[in-house]
């Protein structure tokens, strides 16, 4: 039988960019645009994301290192405003087995002519999946992708 | 047009700084002066009083100056009522759970109905 | 023009009941039972009351005093672990206002005597949910203390 337990974290992570908000949170609206730059490193395949942008619309995108376990990253769009804010629900899953649940808003702070943004993950880790700073260690390499694909626009 | 913020809004915009943060974590321990508050932090004494002046209008915090000091204190009812509406949630939660609570004994096929006196 | 703030916040609640877990599991998975202590206000209608309670399912719940505010609670349900655990996610809205978000994980132990629920909520508060709910708040306090000193008036 499976011991059950729970570990609650938050974390936060802030970085600048120069584009404009509308710009960063462009980003994020269009499927193409984020297909670009959300998703794992390169090895884990061409990426699958499906993405319905808005409040009660749903994401997902699967992935993996060759012959390892499928991550699915299952979300549900809570609250959306243009150029400023996101919240969103998000499960992830290791094959068939559910790791992590999370909250996580996005904001989108002018900062002279560019963006803060600041993103907060209010995570609860199931079951023992707990990964010691890896979530946010992943979130960081995503924002790197996301730093390079507003480079290149 | 209206403008006019109301006080929450004002005093969430000036805790979403984190370096305003500090600042009010420090004043909570006790009145500073300007150049107390700008020791540990890493910016010139003018971005430490343009802080300042955001906290000033928010209400969270007042100062006052005698001769060449100017010292800051926290306002207490201010930061008070930026935390009362989480506190108000949790509340409601735990007076939802108090009651489950009371229907959990309510509800107990257990329990022994009471004896009647003949 | 709407300010925009969000402030994250994190608390938990601990109780121990004198009940199996698989029954207090039921006060949260049976939609009667739930009613019967759920509300926040058992006092105020009930308009809406949907309830799936099932992994991918959801509750809708609106209610709110007669003639006055709308609250709406939505919540989808995340994780649910037959007498052990129910993770949930859900959004507030005063009227047409959503005032907050937020993750909520339910925890069941068996203890002696009973069990020990765990309830840890996990928020982000958005947006000057005083005006509403502040008011509300100021005249309920308001009425309180008019009430205290009508008492001691009497009692004078």
């Amino acid at each position: 039988m499976t011991e059950r337990s729970t570990k609650h974290a938050t974390f936060t992570i802030e970085r600048s960019f120069a584009a404009a908000p509308s710009r960063v949170f462009a980003a994020y609206a269009d499927v193409k645009s984020k297909a670009r730059w959300f998703g794992g490193p390169e090895g884990w395949g061409k990426s699958n994301l499906k993405l319905d942008f808005k409040v009660g619309g749903r994401e997902s995108e699967s992935g993996g290192p060759p012959g390892g376990p499928v991550h699915y990253y299952n979300a549900i769009y809570q609250d959306i405003v243009p150029d400023e804010r996101i919240v969103l629900t998000y499960e992830m899953h290791l094959d068939k087995t559910r790791i992590s649940v999370s909250l996580g808003t996005t904001e989108f702070k002018p900062a002279g002519a560019g963006t803060r943004l600041v993103y907060t993950e209010q995570a609860v880790f199931l079951d023992g999946h707990d990964d010691a700073g890896g979530r946010e260690q992943g979130f960081g390499g995503l924002f790197d992708q996301l730093a390079r694909f507003l480079e290149m626009q | 047009m209206l403008n006019y913020q109301a006080p929450l809004d004002l005093a969430f915009q000036a805790l979403a700084d984190p370096t305003r943060r500090i600042m009010v974590e420090r004043l909570s321990r006790g009145p500073a002066s300007v150049s107390e508050l700008a020791r540990p932090l890493d910016m010139t004494l003018s971005a430490v009083v343009q802080h300042l002046a955001v906290l000033e209008a928010s209400g969270l915090v007042r100062s006052q100056k005698v001769g060449r000091v100017r010292t800051c204190r926290i306002e207490p009812t201010a930061l008070h009522s930026a935390e009362r509406w989480i506190s108000e949630r949790r509340a409601s939660w735990e007076r939802r759970l108090d009651r489950l609570g009371a229907f959990l004994v309510e509800t107990d096929p257990t329990a022994k109905p009471p004896r009647r006196k003949k | 023009m709407t300010v925009r703030n969000t402030r994250h916040a994190t608390f938990t609640i601990e109780r121990v009941y004198p009940a199996t877990p698989a029954r207090v599991f039921a006060a949260w998975s049976n939609k009667e039972a739930k009613t019967a202590w759920a509300y926040c206000h058992p006092e105020w209608p009930v308009s809406e009351h949907v309830f799936e309670f099932r992994e991918g399912g959801r509750e809708h719940l609106v209610t709110g005093p007669a003639g006055g505010t709308r609250h709406v609670f939505d919540a989808v349900f995340h994780d649910i672990v037959a007498d052990q655990r129910i993770v949930f996610a859900y959004d507030m809205h005063l009227d047409e206002r959503r005032i907050s978000v937020s993750l909520t994980t339910i925890e069941f132990f068996a203890v002696a005597g009973g069990t020990r629920l765990v309830f840890t909520e996990q928020g982000v508060f958005l947006d000057g949910y005083d005006d509403i709910a502040g008011r509300e708040e100021g005249t309920r306090i308001g009425l309180d203390n008019l009430d205290r000193q009508l008492r001691q008036q009497r009692a004078a």
